[in-house]
């Protein structure tokens, strides 16, 4: 009979907890639940947004140093983070199990250790080398912001349709109390997680021993971890079940491979002959292998690699004032675009958040690659809300620097700086119905939530093509007062094509991005 | 000799059988009559799939018809009650028992739907939604006198739903007073037939909250409105709509004559507490409001407008918004208040 709190046990314990939290945090931002929780703790201990973001920035924002506390637990126990506490590695080490079913043999072979693990340094060393001169890629493969991606465009929609279609007024509490959200781009996110997540199948957890950068880190950092997993060379007997449930693929029934260790501790379990323990250093007795399989050639090369990308995803134009996206509209708070995509990690947080589903994972077509997955407003969608600063709370590396409304509408102590301007709205007359069609409208005069408005309007009698005389509100915009808050494009009746749409000109984040000319020395 | 190693070749191996061969050609001619009458049986016949224009196989609207929740006035009561005083609950009161009385009204174990105005996500004070105090008030009365089983409160804003309802101070008040908020999402509407309307005969409604509900009382704020000179009583039942909405603008006056005869609502109630007088009906600056301490509740709530636009709006005879003539028109009530109305000071 097994000890009830065993290491194994507990670990199992701490997992649950923390994948419940990350749900719980997924929950609490959905927008009927809203309530300030700090949604955005688990993405802010996250030690690669850490350091990578000191190597794009040279600061840490806000609550980062929190990963502090991760960088600590992997110089005492190893990479603690990967088995214990990563919702992703939870997801892999399920799916992991559920899809391995098999007997002992197979089961050792697909625990063994691969050199091709050394994959995830070359990743990670890239992406470090990308992030030095201001290009932070790890969002891409990072596990957490990859899994809170996920869970945003597909994941928690996909619970949305389920559950929304309830009748009952008592089951609301589980239903989203919002309009079924879209995101572009889903299928590609979604099906990418499926197929990290379908890699399970082939071996059990590949993302995290091959490509999760992360977990290379760790890995790195577990080089001076003060605890490992010693096996008492005279009690073995090489029976090799330790590798049965071997999580990281460590090799624990030979020379341990201490930076692919991610303690989970099955291995403790399944010793038969209680021949490994996990001991502080001076306690081993046999030699582990602390170094990382990764050659200085590997290094050099991924090096390379990374800083001949920089100039690679840098280059499309994107990036110059002039020939920026009218498309490349950012949420409110959102620092100068070069600086911005210094900070962004895509982990969507900010998209998940917005009450109004404006905020859109971007697709290749505003800031090409590079701004992947970045958050961008599609106001065909939906509209920035007035008295709305979500995105900038959730987020946790300061790409949307935190906020307050006062701010935002340029009230109180920031009159002087004026409101923040995300865009200019623009009618576009041959479409608009009282302009070209001589049928009244003006929705985007009246939902217009400047005050006074931005769009405002003028009488004047016309014929229409009947031949009849009608009086016409006819809208204008005043760019002085617009805000670009997208309003007005989202309720434009000319739906597809709406008549009066906003471009990200004017917008008050970059100086070389305004409009009016009076307004270009405000801030400083 | 048996072959196990091929089960592939086991039919070989098996003798036919008269009784075999009836009964596995029944079962074959069986499954082949059901699908051929599946598929070739004319549509009308029972159980029949056949779809000869490809029409069939498409979704049916089903439209349903909203009960009338009005209740017949005291014969000596006014049809519109207005209600001076400081106190809100005072004035709340006054103007109901002008028109006979909550109790009159409202019967225990009701269950009461409220429409307040939320359809932006403004702080209280700038009049651009209903005043949370008021909404209190009313869902205090409702629970403690007229002792009703269940209070729901609904809206579909333009703006984020979760968000006007708490930014407005509406989710406050209704939690604290043990209402109870319905949120519009995707799966919450439903066709609504409107007889006798111009331009929404047929159109999507805001019908979850409406399931088991008895009474219905409307709760509006005044405010200015660009297009259709006011919003009040009647317009505030716009945001019962999904769909569309901003194709109505396109003849504002007929649809709010159509909003007006769409609910036949228990009470309605019409708040003067902040008076949105310009830039609206978003507002946006307290500058644009004024107070008062009218409330006015009633039966007709085209009469109800009616005064609003005159003594809280402040505007003119001639100015009246067309809907106000449109909707008496079709009967939703009557324009000249003139002796159907009590002012109680």
């Amino acid at each position: 009979m097994k000890k009830f709190l065993r290491l194994t046990n507990i670990r199992f314990i701490s997992q649950t907890t923390f994948f419940i939290l990350f749900i719980l945090s997924i929950w609490a931002s959905w927008v009927t639940k809203i309530g300030g929780y700090p949604v955005s703790r688990l993405l802010e201990i996250d030690v690669l947004v850490f350091f990578s973001t000191i190597l794009s920035t040279g600061f840490i924002y806000k609550y980062l140093g929190w990963s502090l506390a991760i960088l600590f637990l992997t110089l005492l126990f190893g990479r603690v983070f990967c088995n214990w506490i990563c919702p992703f590695g939870t997801i892999h080490q399920f799916f992991g199990w559920l899809f391995n079913i098999n007997n002992n043999e197979r089961r050792q072979q697909s625990n063994r250790y691969h050199h091709s693990q050394s994959l995830k340094y070359s990743f990670l060393i890239v992406f470090l080398f990308l992030a030095i001169p201001g290009a932070l890629q790890i969002g891409l493969l990072d596990p957490l912001a990859t899994v809170y991606r996920a869970f945003t465009v597909f994941l928690t929609p996909a619970w949305d349709m389920a559950i929304g279609n309830t009748i009952n007024v008592d089951w609301l509490l589980f239903s989203p109390g919002s309009h079924s959200r879209v995101f572009t781009g889903s299928f590609w996110i979604g099906s990418i997680f499926i197929g990290l997540v379908a890699l399970n199948l082939w071996l059990p957890r590949f993302f995290c021993r091959y490509l999760c950068p992360t977990g290379a880190l760790l890995g790195i950092l577990s080089y001076f971890s003060l605890f490992r997993i010693v096996r008492d060379v005279n009690k073995c007997t090489d029976c090799n079940l330790c590798l049965n449930r071997c999580e990281g693929a460590s090799q624990p029934h030979n020379i341990l491979k201490l930076s692919e260790c991610f303690t989970c501790f099955n291995c403790l379990d399944d010793c038969p002959e209680d021949a490994l323990s996990y001991s502080p250093f001076f306690k081993s007795h046999s030699i582990v292998e602390r170094k990382p399989d990764f050659s200085k050639r590997q290094f050099i090369f991924a090096g390379i690699t990374g800083l001949i990308s920089y100039p690679l995803l840098k280059n499309n134009g994107r990036l110059d004032d002039q020939s920026f996206s009218p498309l490349m509209i950012r949420p409110p708070g959102s620092i100068e675009e070069s600086e911005f995509l210094k900070k962004c990690i895509k982990c969507d947080e900010c998209i998940r958040i917005c009450p109004t589903n404006v905020l859109q994972p971007a697709t290749f077509e505003p800031g090409g690659f590079e701004a992947l997955w970045t958050p961008v407003l599609n106001f065909k969608i939906g509209h920035c809300q007035l008295k709305c600063n979500l995105c900038s709370i959730v987020c946790p590396t300061g790409a949307i620097r935190e906020i307050t409304v006062a701010e935002k509408l340029g009230k109180g102590l920031f009159e002087q700086k004026g409101p923040i301007r995300l865009g200019t709205a623009f009618i576009n007359k041959n479409c608009c119905l009282p302009w070209a069609n001589q049928i009244p409208c003006v929705v985007c005069e009246e939902v217009c939530p400047t005050a006074p408005k931005a769009i405002q309007t003028f009488d004047e009698e016309e014929k229409d093509v009947f031949g009849n005389i009608v009086t016409l509100n006819k809208p204008f915009i005043i760019p002085d007062l617009c805000i670009g808050c997208g309003i007005c494009q989202a309720e434009c009746p000319v739906t597809d094509k709406p008549a009066v749409y906003v471009t990200a000109i004017g917008e008050s984040r970059s100086d070389n991005r305004r409009l009016l000319l009076k307004y270009r020395n405000h801030e400083t | 000799m048996e072959n196990k190693t091929d089960p592939d070749r086991k039919y070989l191996l098996e003798k036919p059988n008269r009784r075999t061969f009836i009964k596995k050609s029944t079962i074959g001619f069986g499954i082949g009559a059901i699908c051929s009458y599946l598929s070739f049986a004319p549509e009308n016949w029972y159980l029949s799939l056949k779809d000869p224009s490809g029409l069939r196989s498409l979704p049916k609207k089903e439209a349903f018809v909203l009960p009338d929740y009005r209740v017949k006035k005291p014969i000596d009561a006014a049809f519109v009650g207005i209600g001076h005083s400081i106190d809100v609950k005072k004035r709340l009161l006054k103007s109901l028992d002008a028109i006979g009385g909550l109790k009159h009204y409202i019967k225990p174990n009701d269950l009461v739907f409220i429409k307040p105005n939320v359809a932006f996500d403004r702080s209280p004070e700038l009049g651009a939604t209903t005043n949370p105090i008021i909404l209190g008030e009313l869902i205090k009365l409702l629970f403690e006198e007229a002792k009703v089983k269940e209070v729901r409160v609904g809206d579909n804003p333009i703006e984020s739903p979760a968000d006007c309802f708490l930014k407005s101070g509406i989710k406050m008040v209704v939690e604290q007073n043990g209402g109870r908020i319905v949120l519009p999402d995707s799966n919450s509407f439903r066709i609504l037939s409107t007889p006798g309307a111009d331009l929404i005969k047929e159109w999507s409604f805001f019908a979850r909250p409406f399931k088991n509900v008895t009474k219905v009382i409307g709760l509006a704020p005044v405010k200015d409105h660009n297009l259709s000179q006011a919003s009040m009583g009647l317009k505030n039942w716009y945001g019962l709509l999904g769909g569309p909405r901003n194709q109505f603008h396109q003849d504002i006056h007929t649809i709010i004559s159509d909003l007006a005869i769409m609910i036949k609502p228990t009470l309605s109630i019409i708040d003067g507490s902040r008076i949105l007088m310009r830039n609206g009906p978003t507002g946006g600056d307290p500058a644009y409001v004024e107070t008062s301490n009218i409330i006015i509740s009633g039966t007709d709530p085209v009469a109800m407008d009616t005064w609003a636009f005159l003594n809280l709006l402040k505007r003119k005879e001639q100015q009246l918004p067309l809907y106000l003539t449109k909707a008496q028109q079709k009967g939703a009530g009557k324009m000249d208040f003139n002796g159907r109305l009590k002012e109680v000071v």
